[in-house]
């Protein structure tokens, strides 16, 4: 077969064609995999909320409580032990990050003293605001939140007046987006605490 | 016979992706913090390579020479992020280590070289075995790479850090007027 030349009709059939068979092979790829793709998320929502929130007895994801916080979707599962509450993991969003969504989930105690956290997803600068999961864990200095309780512990970077958390170095803008999740899903179980209190 | 079995061969030693044709160094250097993450980021590219030029070689008459590098890209882009739904799906603990670098796949040299190299101009038979051959070369370079950093370096030479520092020695080493 002889090789087609290379006038405009040539061209636009042949990347046309070559695009539309791509694109029906990429459709077919996806609807075939997004419901594996999308259980592996649930299964590590799951194993997500299981480390860090408190030890808990009931089914947070059965209770969980979704509320609004600065236009972002917040989700509070919370965790009871002997039919008291125990403390939470808020699933939290942010959308301030240097790309894309941020989205955490972080596990208080009942005070609200920040458990743990895990990020369950960000397209930040790999090297730098990439760094936010083990960052904000590490003891040195001032970087680490947890144990520290948002209602005592000012939870911005320590470059904005008043912050007591050393953001990121080179990414203060994935550190701040961090800190304002954080600072949010706070809210959110406060929220959450008040509307419950007493059941 | 012998033929063939020279054009495997070639991308395994004489024409080894890495320490030979220098190409896709980015992935290279970036993937190589273990021998496993090697491994697994070279089979990840063999299996596109392999593909890419299957297909590549099934169409090099039907596209037109002016156009022929935006067609070879979106047939390598497409076997990549089919590559990644697969991952996504089935093998969420590789998608963890190897994050960033499938999606660039896409912009490797080694895919686009062969392509336009071997591909476009030789039969299916061929071109498979030539993907097949540099796979199997560029899978062997990362492994060895790796070793060598995991046993040098274990968990110390994380690739982005190490980056960071090669760039931060160079502008305070460099005279001034020259950084």
């Amino acid at each position: 077969m002889k090789k087609l030349a290379s006038t405009l009709p040539n061209m636009l059939m042949s990347l046309g064609a070559i695009t539309i068979a791509a694109g029906a092979l990429l459709g077919g790829m996806y609807s075939l995999t997004k419901d594996p793709i999308e259980r592996q998320a649930a299964e590590q929502q799951q194993a997500a909320i299981a480390e860090v929130a408190p030890k808990f007895d009931n089914d947070p994801e059965q209770m969980k409580w979704e509320t609004t916080i600065d236009g972002n979707p917040f989700t509070v599962y919370p965790a009871y032990m002997d039919g008291k509450l125990a403390g939470a993991a808020v699933r939290g969003v942010s959308m301030n990050g240097f790309a894309g969504e941020i989205v955490v989930m972080c596990g208080f105690e009942a005070d609200g003293t920040v458990k743990d956290y895990r990020v369950l997803q960000q397209a930040e600068t790999p090297g730098l605001g990439t760094k936010m999961e083990t960052w904000f864990r590490d003891p040195t200095g001032a970087r680490s939140v947890i144990g520290k309780n948002p209602q005592t512990t000012d939870f911005h970077v320590t470059k904005d007046p008043g912050g007591a958390i050393d953001g990121i170095t080179a990414a203060t803008i994935s550190s701040r987006a961090f800190l304002e999740t954080m600072r949010n899903a706070f809210e959110a179980y406060r929220n959450y605490e008040s509307q419950n209190a007493g059941k | 016979m012998k033929n063939y079995w020279k054009i495997f061969y070639n991308g395994i030693i004489p024409g080894n992706p890495v320490f030979v044709l220098l190409l896709g160094m980015c992935a290279t250097l970036g993937t190589t913090s273990s021998a496993y993450n090697g491994l697994m980021m070279g089979v990840a590219t063999a299996a596109v390579l392999i593909c890419s030029n299957v297909v590549i070689s099934l169409i090099k008459n039907l596209v037109p020479d002016k156009v022929r590098i935006p067609a070879f890209i979106v047939v390598i882009a497409s076997f990549v992020t089919v590559l990644q739904l697969v991952v996504n799906a089935w093998l969420p603990a590789l998608n963890a280590s190897l994050g960033i670098f499938i999606p660039l796949i896409v912009v490797n040299c080694i895919l686009l070289g062969r392509a336009e190299a071997f591909a476009s101009k030789n039969g299916i038979f061929a071109s498979l075995l030539d993907g097949l051959g540099c796979g199997v070369g560029f899978t062997f370079a990362l492994i060895l790479l790796g070793a060598t950093r995991e046993i040098w370096a274990p968990e110390r030479f994380s690739a982005p850090q190490s980056f960071l520092k090669i760039t931060a020695c160079f502008s305070s080493c460099s005279p001034p007027g020259l950084s």
